[in-house]
């Protein structure tokens, strides 16, 4: 080995940067060191940043031949111990939906990044929207658990690509990010802390005699140590209902036990897990529910509400999935109406009103995407929920 | 759970013995393929720890399952891209992918064709049944004109595939063709691919007297018959000139062999010429 030139994985400092690129470098300082992609306006710029990026650290971009094949590279590279990801919008979501389900299964640490685009099908390319997020949810076969977080900026989307590792690597699971085509494309300043600034968590490891060890065997948390191909454990892992020692079994004990398990490592560390931001909520009489872009303009809205007068706050899911229950459920007991506010015609809504049940009217400002929500339309709502319309 | 009174097998440590009975009905012809792949892995003399199978979805994806190595059992058709991510992550694997012709060549068709054009270094065995077999013994891409299957009742209207010529024109830098007859040749050939580097392709012809045998007067000792009477051994043969026709003849052999870059030996020299 002659001289090695690197460039170093975290680029601390100061950056002006559109939240496409935030997220590559998101992934590099979370320890990303491989990524399997397929081209897809607008999250074409994450692609290209990892192919140029990768290789200086020491870690591998491949452009797969479809999305399908991304997201089973992706968990064929964590499986054999590497930080993997991959990104996307809304047609090579639907494709990767196949392989997030065995990522499920397997529980496989990944993440999948979902920089939103107007749909269904091709919809419309360039133009954001929020409408993929019950697909986040449901959109594999079967029922589970997912963890997806919604950026409202380049800094954000920077930061959350580190937590969606984080989060991925300790619960084992494929974790999305929700992202939106305004905030893939827009630029602002994103600063990058010092590598010794950024907490890093890593999957929980196997310990004690490797032939004794069984591969879905949870831990203290709920969640199984993982053993790396290659490392002599001698693991089977397969998308068939399986038990604790990753061996298929056809029966319906088998498969509640699993999905028990897969279910409930989420559920019982639902507080761990669910990040929101209450702005201006203390003494609000009307309160927004938002997520990615919608919270910036919901939060302008809160302002000028304000100074109209109007007790307005917002609250800002930074983890959409799981839902934030408990704080929609709090919120509805204290306000005297709830507004989401989102890029699609009302899914986070329908979960907001089902928290809701009753206690608080719920209004909708959405529409199906294309162009960003204006401050005068979501102000609209709240005089007409506040009883000023 | 291993009977002490029966001799113990000789490829007893490198199978999942406590899986043991199989899924494969009698007459079948993956269990011959398979243990040519387990005879031909424990001869390599590499560091089995570091030799990881990668199936599909079928019966013959049910491989992945029986052998006690890592083993990885994925989604339909997805066993190629699962490897390759596999392999790229840790390049010190062995990686061998053990699925059927419905996985690879129908559902997975357009990944085989990108993994042997980057020459990924995988070792990929194809066990042809000619049809699906798990599914009860439907039309697949290699199912030969006019076969009757269960979704080509009256017989079928479309023509297979020839697997080592598309695998020859994709970029594949092994192929190979044996039947499960031929266990030696078969063995000596996934001996080889797991040698070398690159993507190596092997088919193996097998039968499946429940899904397809039955419907095309193929009773399992009558396709063996077949193997051995109308096997044509052409070692260097043209992929373009093997033919698969139980009738005319059926041209088996290693038709390929050549070394160009891996991707990864590409991707070190390409993207990374400062490292090194």
């Amino acid at each position: 080995m002659g001289f090695v030139f690197m460039q170093p994985a975290v680029l601390t400092g100061e950056h002006f940067i559109n939240g496409d690129s935030a997220c590559a470098e998101g992934a590099l300082a979370a320890g990303c060191r491989f990524f399997a992609g397929y081209p897809i306006t607008p999250a074409t710029e994450i692609a290209e940043q990892m192919a140029k990026r990768l290789p200086e650290v020491g870690g591998v971009f491949i452009q797969m031949e479809d999305e399908i094949a991304a997201m089973a590279a992706v968990l064929g590279a964590s499986c054999a111990g590497t930080k993997s990801m991959t990104a996307t919008s809304g047609p090579g979501f639907s494709l990767m939906m196949e392989n997030i389900g065995l990522g499920i299964a397997m529980e496989t640490p990944c993440v999948v990044v979902n920089v939103q685009r107007a749909g269904p099908s091709t919809g419309l390319p360039t133009l954001g929207a929020q409408g993929d997020m019950m697909q986040a949810r449901w959109g594999s076969h079967g029922h589970y658990e997912i963890i997806a977080l919604a950026p409202a900026s380049p800094q954000e989307f920077f930061f959350q690509t580190i937590a969606a590792f984080n989060l991925s690597e300790t619960y084992r699971l494929p974790v999305m990010i929700m992202a939106d085509e305004v905030v893939g494309h827009l630029c602002e300043r994103v600063i990058i802390p010092d590598p010794s600034k950024i907490r890093l968590q890593s999957r929980p490891r196997p310990k004690g005699r490797k032939d004794r060890f069984k591969p879905f065997h949870p831990g203290a948390n709920g969640v199984a140590p993982m053993a790396h191909a290659g490392e002599g454990y001698l693991v089977h892992l397969t998308g068939l209902t399986h038990d604790e020692k990753g061996y298929p079994v056809m029966t319906a004990e088998a498969h509640s036990e699993m999905v028990s398990r897969i279910t409930g490592k989420i559920r019982a560390n639902l507080s761990k897990i669910i990040q929101v931001e209450e702005y201006r909520l203390e003494d609000a009489d009307v309160a927004l529910i938002s997520y990615g872009i919608s919270s910036r303009s919901s939060m302008a809205a809160v302002d000028e509400a304000r100074e109209q007068g109007m007790k307005a706050g917002l609250l800002r899911l930074v983890t959409v999935w799981p839902f934030p229950e408990d704080a929609i459920r709090a919120l509805a007991k204290r306000v005297q109406c709830l507004i989401t506010v989102e890029l699609n015609l009302g899914q986070i809504h329908m979960e907001v009103q089902r928290c809701a049940g009753g206690m608080a009217p719920t209004l909708l400002v959405g529409h199906a995407g294309g162009t960003v929500i204006t401050t005068a339309r979501i102000l609209e709502t709240m005089h007409a929920g506040s009883g000023r319309g | 759970m291993s009977n002490s009174c029966s001799p113990k097998h000789p490829l007893d440590n490198i199978l999942r013995t406590d899986l043991i009975p199989h899924i494969w009905c009698p007459g079948c012809g993956i269990g011959t393929a398979f243990s040519a792949s387990l005879i031909a892995i424990q001869s390599a003399g590499t560091d089995l720890t570091k030799t990881v199978v990668v199936s599909g979805i079928g019966c013959s994806g049910r491989g992945a399952g029986y052998v006690k190595l890592d083993s990885y059992h994925t989604t339909h058709g997805r066993a190629i891209p699962f490897a390759t991510g596999m392999k790229l992550a840790n390049p010190e694997l062995s990686v061998v992918v053990f699925s059927g012709d419905g996985d690879l060549f129908a559902i997975g068709g357009n990944h085989f064709l990108h993994a042997a054009r980057r020459n990924m270094d995988l070792t990929v065995i194809c066990v042809n049944n000619f049809n699906y077999g798990m599914t009860g013994g439907q039309a697949a891409a290699t199912t030969p004109s006019l076969a009757r299957t269960s979704t080509t009742p009256l017989g079928n209207p479309e023509p297979p595939f020839n697997l080592p010529l598309l695998a020859y024109a994709s970029g594949a830098t092994y192929v190979a063709r044996w039947t499960m007859l031929h266990t030696r040749d078969l063995t000596q050939s996934i001996g080889e691919a797991l040698a070398r580097r690159g993507f190596s392709f092997i088919e193996v012809l097998a039968p499946c007297p429940t899904g397809y045998g039955r419907r095309n007067r193929q009773k399992p000792i009558d396709s063996l018959k077949l193997y051995q009477e109308k096997a044509i051994v052409k070692n260097g043969a043209n992929p373009a000139e093997v033919i698969l026709d139980f009738k005319q003849g059926i041209t088996l052999g290693k038709f390929v062999e050549y070394d160009k870059p891996t991707f990864s030996e590409s991707y070190e020299r390409i993207c990374r010429p400062h490292a090194s």
